[in-house]
């Protein structure tokens, strides 16, 4: 290792720099989210880890069932029909984190997938999708008649 | 080693649909155990699939994906008896890759 700790503290402050004079937004600083975002504890700073608020948009749907009756295992997809969608993002507002899971979206690839989640009470379902840089999201309330994280 | 995953992947028209079921714990690291210690979190933490070697799906999961988790995507450009290969890895540095021929 020829890097000191010198140096790590000047290139991090010039990127610092860069972000606060908005030179690189926010956003392109986070082009993906780290493995450290999920662990986060709010809806707020999971929308902050994914690069920000995100627009409502009708292009994009949650697939969540009304009522789900094992919080354990709830099927919950995302679809975004907007073009050029790079990444998918499912939130679930009330859980102790509520980033769930991240999805990158290589070109040839459908912006529509599928999963299974857990749920520790009744909540909303939030997807975000980024396209063209911009975050659009969509969101559907699931009503959990027995949670799924424990306690 | 984990189990093995259930991979099934089928060509409609352009569109192939790739369904994956990976045999897993999942523990969220939130759960207590019968005596009311924390059972430590294990879970799986990247998924990739890959098709002819380029990447079609990269997905990044928390411990709220629930226990021997589903994930079903579908991409373009595959013909039938290609091989699309899945490979996750958990946050023990446990990994396992299976592959399916498009059918």
């Amino acid at each position: 290792m020829t890097t000191t700790r010198r140096d790590a503290i000047k290139t991090t402050g010039a990127f610092a720099t860069l972000v606060s004079l908005g030179i690189i937004t926010q956003a392109q600083a986070n082009a993906a989210v780290s493995h450290d975002s999920f662990a986060v504890k709010s809806l707020e700073d999971a929308l902050k880890a994914i690069g920000g608020q995100a627009a409502s948009n009708d292009q994009v749907s949650v697939v969540s069932p009304d009522i789900a009756e094992n919080g354990a295992v709830v099927p919950v997809g995302a679809t975004s029909k907007l073009p050029n969608t790079t990444e998918m993002y499912l939130i679930v507002e009330k859980n102790p984190t509520p980033l769930s899971c991240a999805f990158t979206i290589p070109a040839g690839t459908d912006a529509d997938v599928q999963t299974r989640l857990k749920m520790g009470q009744s909540t909303n379902v939030i997807a975000v999708v980024r396209a063209d840089g911009k975050l659009f999201s969509a969101s559907k309330e699931t009503k959990v008649t027995l949670g799924g994280c424990g306690g | 080693m984990a189990d093995p995953m259930r991979i099934r992947a089928a060509l409609a028209g352009d569109t192939t649909t790739v369904r994956v079921l990976m045999s897993h714990p999942m523990e969220p690291g939130t759960r207590k155990d019968a005596s009311g210690a924390l059972i430590p979190a294990h879970f799986i933490r990247d998924v990739e699939a890959t098709h002819n070697g380029k990447s079609v799906l990269k997905a990044m999961f928390s411990g709220s994906v629930s226990q021997n988790p589903f994930l079903s995507f579908k991409f373009k450009g595959a013909a039938k008896g290609d091989k699309v290969s899945v490979k996750w890895s958990d946050n023990k540095g446990d990994s396992r890759t299976d592959e399916a021929t498009i059918a």
